[in-house]
């Protein structure tokens, strides 16, 4: 056996005890018409032979590029404090914390979790974590319309398109409505919500609207006006939900400044790597009126029979194992691991180093943004941004494919991540954070510029130079 | 449990020290950095973050975690979970800079590695469960259960069959799936369990009909029984014009033996941290895989990992697939969580799957035995199991008082965590107990010990029993408060008592 | 003992009239069983209800219920004290832990209901 203990001794001394000859006979149960033949699988290897192949897996993927990627996922200092916490076995290998007098480990981790999110963002109420940003941006749609008992909810282009789709998936099982607000395609406002639309889109009384749902920053790293946008949809009898980015809401007004009733964002930023897509941290907050409304697990502090400050999962009787059908969502687990990296990584960082770092990468962004601009390539909008924006680059995709052969990520070209939408097929997201480096971004603009004045045509110079 | 040395934790904030260093983790930035931005965006009141030294950051988690207990402390039968050994080789896996570091919207050329690697993973789980096809999208069980069940719905719009709202579920089932099949739109249709703990045929006959878009069961059953009658119950339902899901949640216990899309289920979901051994992380994550067989394939969520002919892999472009039921998360799935049950079943290959099944049928039989021979406590449905099975306190309550609760927290007291209790909800007292296959037979031997020790004390000495836990660093809780007035947030003045600082 | 001049629902519930203001609760039983309540979820007032429709949810530690009209009629008011001690329902479910009051549209339902001595027997048999 690969990972268990059981001697050929042990089996029999257990066969013996049943009184059977061979454990197949504790398998005649299932019909003869059913039993399985045997799984063809590659052959077991050896602990040798598994770290070899997962190096060289490994090492087909690329990570020495210089990247200017983020579109929600952010390359971040991790200090390494975090992993030493996360490997702790009695962290990791421990489940779900249901019986709490041998769980105090994970259940404070997590009320710490919800209480340094509840600082971040202003709310009171912060689940222990829903899966990812996209399905706690879903999950906190459902929610508003839970809670006002209307069926259609407005959401905004500037919220990342993954979120809304994964929003339109969930609507479509709840048999609710979903309806895109556009954003503003020129002038001052272009690449935000469009608040004209936004009111007429409210204005249906036919058609109330539970809630409405924009970005800060935008997908397009632009600052949203979320305090009008608030105005407006709570004068319609909405609920406001603010898609986050929890390093931003160091630096940036948190939802609680601009009235929001809700808060979801992805996570990962904080202490997780990229480990392309998950696992990450769906991160949910709320007003208290709407705490019953809330899905997930929620952690208390309460005291034990002896007096003692103990810590319990609390309010149960919401989720699904007691609910069952009438649970406000089947979410059976929370991403716990997850949160309590991004508790260790709020808490080694502290209030001023997680300042510094969303100010880092705003300094690093202006810098890129004017380097960029330099070698050809302006920004698209206008508007304020933190570290991430969108710069014009015609033939976006294949520049951006020549970079990378030169060990650049460009970021990625906006007609990938949003097909739809004509007006950006020129051009590149693209961010910045403490851990880009000047050298990076003058390899940028001069592989770039190199990129824009070349002919159409020419070969590109092999890759080389390119890995940093 | 001993847990000498152990104290409680204030929490970060009462650590916390206006100047304590959070060490220097990068340079500062220039003064003016933020000064771009209008002032109205920007956060007038920084946030009263905790600002703590690494040193004793370290001492407030690591005495933290040694209030905890995991699979890595002990043993922990919790049936229906799997608590089975999580792998250190995985653990290193998922650190490696070429997969930790790999962005999901990196271009597909530059992701080769792992995309082989979920390529792989979605054959291996196809043929470990005879499935056509495999969805490594969903996070979890619970979203794994969603992404099925929207797959149903798909199945039948696109038949113009829009008259299918009803889902047939055992009322013995896990509370995941009624609730799923809420959150997909359909109407949850109890269907009460047989007296020898199977489905009841005769009430799922008189159940089915045109109004039935899928029954959702799980086998082995959450009893630790596996459906003696799945071929007419699956022959039943197909007949109906109704689909079958199966919650693979106890998928440990048939591993090589039975291939739940070979027999007949169209649709399951894998739990990935139970079978595959990805570790609980104390409630997650973790990650719930969807095989199905061919004609759900076209509905599956997008995007899929496709291998070129060239042998090249790549994700599914947007719009490849119009009949996807889209996407049910950001990204691909959680490839961390994911890398973890590729390397779990490398380690193993087929023979090694088909052995772990045996040890936890084995394991989980031999337990059952030693309880059964004793009586002290009652067990209920004639053998054998499949990897867990019943126990229940009922006779024990009526003779002493003690319930199956105060028996799970004298358990702590003797060194054990306890087994699921109180699920499923058609068993009196239940407790749910699940040894898994990489425990040492000392182990079973003195855990069965200990529980009738327990069953002894509940009749001499109850009190002992019913004050339970004594050992452990806290004892029972006040839940009835913490819901009454939840504290769900740190508040400089919180009431309770202070732990002595660690 | 039970409340004798009261009409019972099957789930539980009771009934006390004065007028035609009908005054609904959970009995001791219900209550018992539930363990610790710690949250009553109740209609807005003005609400119509018809005869064993659902009207709201109690929730206890470990468990929670819905709640049936026993009569129909039109909601007046909630017990807006159990927000704030929910735990009065199980330390005295027939007076302070009254849930509802409901102006009565139609008197004879209480005729379907259970008399002190059925239910009595309902809850033994259980």
């Amino acid at each position: 056996m690969v990972y268990g203990p059981h001697t050929p001794d042990d089996r029999s001394r257990m066969l013996g005890a049943l009184g059977i000859g061979s454990v197949d006979e504790l398998f005649d149960v299932i019909p003869a018409a059913v039993r399985a033949r045997a799984m063809d699988l590659p052959p077991g290897l050896t602990e040798l032979e598994l770290m070899a192949r997962l190096r060289t897996l490994a090492g087909h993927n690329r990570v020495d590029l210089a990247s200017f990627l983020g579109a929600g996922v952010y390359r971040h200092h991790l200090p390494p404090v975090v992993d030493q916490v996360l490997l702790r076995g009695e962290f990791y290998t421990a489940y779900t914390p249901y019986q709490p007098e041998i769980s105090q480990g994970t259940l404070q981790t997590i009320y710490e979790y919800q209480s340094l999110l509840a600082e971040l963002t202003g709310l009171d109420v912060v689940s222990a974590s829903h899966y990812d940003g996209a399905t706690a941006t879903a999950e906190a749609a459902l929610m508003t319309c839970r809670a006002t008992r209307r069926e259609r909810v407005l959401v905004s282009r500037g919220v990342h398109p993954q979120a809304r789709q994964t929003l339109e998936t969930y609507f479509a099982g709840a048999n609710l409505a979903c309806d895109e607000i556009p954003r503003v395609v020129e002038g001052r406002d272009a690449g935000t919500t469009d608040l004209a639309a936004l009111m007429r889109l409210l204005d249906d009384p036919g058609r109330p609207v539970a809630g409405v749902v924009a970005a800060q920053p935008n997908v397009l790293g632009l600052l949203e006006p979320m305090g009008e946008i608030g105005r407006l949809e709570h004068a319609a009898g909405a609920l406001f939900v603010a898609v986050v980015e929890p390093v931003s809401l160091a630096v940036l007004a948190p939802p609680a400044a601009y009235e929001a009733d809700i808060a979801a964002g992805e996570g990962q930023p904080l202490g997780i790597p990229p480990q392309y897509g998950g696992p990450y941290l769906g991160i949910l907050a709320c007003r208290d009126p709407l705490v019953r409304q809330i899905p997930g697990r929620l952690i208390g502090m309460t005291s034990d029979a002896d007096g003692r400050r103990a810590y319990v999962m609390t309010m149960r009787a919401r989720e699904q194992d007691i609910r069952r059908e009438k649970a406000a969502s089947n979410i059976c687990t929370n991403q716990a691991l997850c949160a309590l990296a991004a508790a260790v990584y709020v808490a080694a960082l502290g209030p001023g180093g997680l300042r510094d770092v969303a100010a880092t990468g705003a300094a690093r962004a202006a810098e890129l943004a004017a380097a960029l601009a330099d070698a050809g390539a302006p920004r698209l909008h206008p508007g304020a941004y933190l570290n991430e924006f969108a710069v014009r680059v015609p033939d976006a995709i294949s520049v951006h494919r020549r970079l990378l052969h030169r060990g650049i990520l460009a970021g990625i070209p906006l007609a990938e991540l949003e097909p739809g939408d004509p007006s950006l097929a020129d051009g590149l997201l693209v961010c910045a954070t403490e851990c880009t480096t000047s050298e990076e971004i003058e390899l940028f603009a001069w592989a770039l510029r190199d990129e824009l004045t070349a002919q159409p045509g020419l070969p590109v110079a092999a890759s080389g130079e390119g890995n940093r | 449990m001993s847990v000498t040395g152990p104290k409680l934790q204030p929490t970060l904030f009462e650590l916390s020290g206006t100047g304590r260093a959070a060490g220097r983790r990068i340079p500062a930035p220039p003064a003016d950095a933020l000064d771009r931005l209008p002032v109205a965006a920007r956060r007038a009141v920084p946030p009263a973050l905790p600002e703590v030294d690494e040193a004793s950051l370290v001492r407030h988690y690591v005495n933290l975690s040694q209030l905890n207990w995991g699979v890595d402390t002990g043993f922990y039968p919790l049936g229906s979970c799997t608590m089975k050994y999580n792998p250190k080789v995985n653990e290193w896996a998922a650190r490696l800079p070429g997969f930790a570091a790999l962005h999901p919207l990196a271009p597909d050329e530059t992701a080769q590695g792992t995309l082989e690697m979920l390529w792989e993973l979605e054959q291996d789980l196809a043929e470990i469960s005879g499935m056509a096809a495999v969805t490594l999208q969903p996070a979890a069980g619970a979203q794994g259960e969603l992404t099925g069940m929207l797959l149903v719905r798909a199945y039948h719009r696109a038949r113009l069959d829009l008259e299918r709202t009803d889902v047939l579920i055992p009322d013995s089932a896990h509370g995941t799936n009624p609730a799923t099949a809420s959150m997909a739109g359909f109407r949850t249709v109890n269907i009460p369990s047989a007296s020898d703990g199977g489905v009841d045929l005769e009430a799922f006959r008189a159940a089915l009909g045109p109004r039935s878009a899928a029954i959702m069961i799980t086998n082995p059953s959450t009893l630790g029984l596996f459906e003696r009658r799945i071929v007419e119950l699956l022959e039943m339902v197909h007949a109906a014009g109704a689909l079958a899901y199966m919650d693979g949640a106890n998928l440990n216990a048939i591993l090589g033996r039975f291939r739940p899309g070979e027999a007949g289920f169209d649709v399951m979901h894998f739990n990935v941290h139970k079978t595959f051994a990805t570790p609980h992380g104390g409630g997650g994550p973790g990650a719930g895989p969807v095989g199905v067989r061919g004609p759900l394939i076209p509905f599956l969520p997008a995007p899929r990992v496709l291998r070129e002919p060239g042998g090249t892999f790549r994700l599914e472009r947007p719009g490849e697939r119009p009949a996807s039921i889209g996407r049910m998360r950001a990204h691909v799935g959680n490839v961390g969580i994911l890398l973890r049950a590729w390397a779990y079943i490398r380690a193993h290959g087929a023979e090694g799957l088909r052995e772990v099944s045996d040890d936890a049928v084995l394991a989980a039989n031999y337990l059952r035995g030693r309880l059964e021979a004793d009586g002290a406590y009652e067990v209920p449905f004639p053998g054998p199991c499949a990897h867990e099975f019943i126990a229940s306190a009922a006779g024990l309550k009526r003779a002493t008082g003690v319930r199956t609760l105060d028996v799970a927290k004298r358990l702590i007291d003797k060194g054990y965590h306890p087994p699921t209790i109180y699920f499923p909800h058609t068993v009196d007292e239940a407790m749910l107990i699940e040894p898994t296959e990489t425990e040492r037979l000392e182990t079973l031997d003195a855990f069965a010990d200990a529980l009738l020790e327990i069953a002894r004390e509940a009749h001499q000495t109850p009190e002992l029993v019913t004050s339970a836990p004594h050992s452990a660093p806290v004892r029972r809780l006040d839940e009835a408060t913490a819901a009454r007035q939840p504290n769900l947030r740190w508040r400089p003045g919180n009431r309770a008592e202070l732990p002595n600082a660690g | 003992m039970i409340p004798s001049d009261l009409h019972y629902t099957k789930e539980h519930e009771w009934v006390r009239l004065a007028g035609d203001v009908a005054t609904v609760g959970i009995t001791q039983h219900a209550a018992d069983q539930l363990g610790d309540i710690v949250f009553v979820e109740l209609p807005e007032p003005g609400r119509l209800l018809a005869q064993f429709a659902t009207f709201g949810v109690v929730e206890s530690v470990k468990a929670v219920s819905d709640l049936f009209a026993p009569v129909a009629g039109e909601v007046i008011e909630g017990n807006a004290g159990l927000l704030a001690t929910p735990e009065v329902v199980n330390s005295d479910p027939y007076g302070a832990g009254w849930m509802l009051r409901i102006r009565l549209s139609d008197p004879g339902q209480l005729e379907q209901l259970l008399d002190a001595a059925a239910y009595e027997a309902l809850t033994a048999e259980g």
